[in-house]
């Protein structure tokens, strides 16, 4: 599992699927567009995103397959991002 | 006759005949050391010239009404003074310099984990300098927003803002660049048997560092880029009139801001723990302390960015929320503080030069953090934001904490990075003149701040006369002290004697390898057994 020698330890079949399912749920944020939902439609813009983003991260960047530090390294890190996100709603949410 | 007769001896690293000759076999070398020297001298380039900037708005301040320049020069050279000391000399400095230079010596690697990459994250520095730099002479005017860019008026403006935003950005990459080189260098390449806890703490600093400068300044380039869109396009993020609100600048901007603070202050923290257990020959007390300290600043340090909005309008549970966590963080530093003195109770202290330098930081990082106090709490905050207080505070911070850091390791690293020493005399004086100019130029400006007088204008009235000639005449000091501190060591690094291996007796691995080292720094790969600072 070192100095990436397992780079080609995924085939490329996979890729391809991962590849379909991120269009599929790029025109899905697209044409949930279309529908009225409210204070929600951020909601649903943002659940696709997280979905398309932890395929990049398991998929194409081989958290999947990598030793698990990696994977608790970068959920820290979303963490991190979630805290701050949080803290500045303190604002937002109060004002 | 024996072995170390027959063979040449290994050229320095100064020495060292690439693939390129001259400028060139510096411009594009990827030994860290070169790479090292390279921001030294960039960075004392910058200097000189926001030093000069500095001087001028002192010399402007020394009488209440024009002398020297106009509001609206004044409000530029403020605002390159600012660009230029936070994103090219301060943010970078550290890291970048004796990072640089000593992270691989001091964690026995031959480099850092992707030198192509380090060479290329000077590139982008020197091109972001330029880029920020054309503002001043081109367009419609200097920018005059001041080094934050504030919203709305960055893109209200008619000066040429443009260029310095966009330069501001493109040097987000490099520190970004150079992070993440230090992360994987630290991960990957420690020497054998130097385990986490056995690293010096220097290069733990930097690690700290590394990750604020990888998981913070891309939030930065957003915000400056969406100011450029701002700009060019009226996207409406920030300005009200377009439905923006100018407050989610202040948060963005300092979402990277603050913890840019730490930034520049945890890699000075680092230095401090080198130098004091060098010369008081003592363990450093409480090494894991120092360590866990050092990570807690750079996480608590996230979440304090909203006490430079006191005043913005920001909610009442925020504002008590980040007066609370402004508090917490002040603890780690505390605690580094508690161990420094508490490795100097007892020690048989050598005073040399650098320990002087330590011993200052000291003394004004202290005034600066306990003034820091004073504006974390809100009451206080309220009347003393936007004065010369706070102005004050952060120059006891980032010039007293980063700035004599900086120099505390140029004088504790200059015998290895040259082969050469310095003069002791005109060091210590050039250093004694420095302190008191220092003081002389920033005390005052407390004073004037808890009576009033507010920041970023080019004229007062006549009741804060007194404070501020004094603290010209400071600021005049301090510039001739620096003077004789540079001086000395510019010439020393030709014509000083020659430095051995181990000057200062330290214990890091550094010392171990020749002074200046060689282009590999290790002729083998040093097994480390012992803990970095093994006075006993």
């Amino acid at each position: 599992m070192e100095n990436g020698q397992h780079a080609h330890i995924v085939k490329y079949k996979t890729f391809v699927v991962v590849l379909i399912v991120l269009l599929v749920f790029t025109f899905s944020s697209v044409g949930i567009t279309q529908i009225d939902l409210g204070v929600y439609s951020v909601t649903a813009a943002l659940i696709f995103a997280v979905l398309k983003s932890i395929l990049v991260l398991m998929y194409f960047m081989h958290l999947k397959f990598d030793k698990k530090v990696y994977a608790l390294m970068t959920a820290g890190i979303i963490l991190l991002l979630m805290i701050v996100i949080l803290v500045t709603f303190l604002d937002y949410l109060y004002r | 006759m024996t072995e170390t007769m027959k063979q040449a001896p290994t050229p320095s690293f100064l020495e060292y005949q690439g693939r390129f000759k001259g400028i060139f076999a510096w411009i594009f070398s990827t030994d860290h050391k070169r790479i090292g020297l390279l921001y030294l001298y960039s960075m004392l380039v910058f200097f000189s010239i926001a030093a000069t900037l500095g001087l001028m708005m002192k010399l402007e301040l020394i009488a209440p009404g024009r002398t020297i320049m106009g509001a609206q020069t004044y409000n530029s050279f403020f605002t390159l003074h600012g660009i230029t000391m936070i994103f090219l000399i301060v943010v970078p400095g550290l890291p970048a310099v004796f990072g640089n230079f000593f992270l691989p010596i001091m964690i026995g690697a031959k480099d850092v984990a992707f030198p192509k990459l380090n060479l290329f994250s000077w590139w982008i520095y020197i091109a972001g300098a330029f880029i920020a730099l054309s503002s001043q002479f081109l367009g419609d005017g200097a920018p005059d927003t001041g080094w934050t860019f504030y919203a709305p008026y960055s893109f209200r403006t008619g000066t040429n803002m443009l260029p310095a935003v966009t330069g501001a950005f493109v040097l987000g990459f490099s520190s970004i660049v150079t992070g993440l080189n230090f992360i994987v260098t630290i991960h990957r390449l420690r020497a054998p048997g130097m385990k986490w806890m056995k690293m010096p703490l220097f290069p733990w600093a930097l690690y700290g560092t590394a990750w604020i400068q990888v998981l913070a300044t891309p939030i930065v380039g957003i915000t400056l880029l969406m100011v450029v869109l701002e700009r060019t396009l009226q996207i409406g993020f920030f300005d009200p009139s377009l439905g923006g609100d100018p407050i989610l600048y202040q948060h963005l901007f300092w979402i990277y801001s603050h913890p840019a603070v730490y930034i520049m202050i945890l890699p000075a923290m680092g230095v401090i723990s080198e130098i004091i257990p060098t010369f008081a020959r003592k363990t450093i007390f409480g090494y894991t302390a120092i360590v866990v300290s050092t990570l807690a600043i750079a996480f608590v340090g996230y979440f304090v960015w909203g006490h430079h909005m006191f005043t913005s309008g920001m909610s009442g549970v925020a504002l008590y929320t980040f007066s609370i966590l402004t508090f917490l963080v002040a603890i780690p530093s505390a605690i580094k503080i508690f161990n420094w003195v508490a490795t100097l109770h007892k020690a048989s202290i050598d005073l040399q030069t650098p320990f002087l330098w330590a011993f200052c930081f000291l003394f004004v990082f202290m005034i600066g953090g306990l003034s820091g106090m004073v504006l974390g709490a809100l009451s206080a905050n309220v009347h003393l934001h936007d004065t010369a207080f706070v102005v004050a505070h952060f120059h006891y911070i980032v010039f007293g904490g980063t700035g004599f850091a900086f120099f505390g390791a140029l004088h504790y690293w200059f015998p290895k990075m040259f082969g050469r020493m310095y003069d002791k005399s005109w060091a210590n004086i050039g250093l004694a003149i420095f302190f008191t100019g220092f003081n002389t130029l920033y005390l005052p400006m407390f004073y004037l701040g808890i009576t009033g007088m507010p920041r970023r204008y080019y004229d007062y009235v006549e009741r804060f006369h007194g404070p501020n000639i004094v603290s010209s005449m400071g600021a005049m000091l301090m510039i001739t002290g620096l003077i004789i501190v540079i001086t000395n060591l510019v010439r020393s690094a030709r014509h000083g004697a020659k430095a051995e291996k181990d000057p200062w007796k330290g214990k890091t691995l550094e010392w171990t390898v020749d002074s200046p080292p060689s282009l590999e720094n290790f002729e083998e790969i040093p097994i480390v057994t012992q803990d970095p600072y093994d006075y006993e």
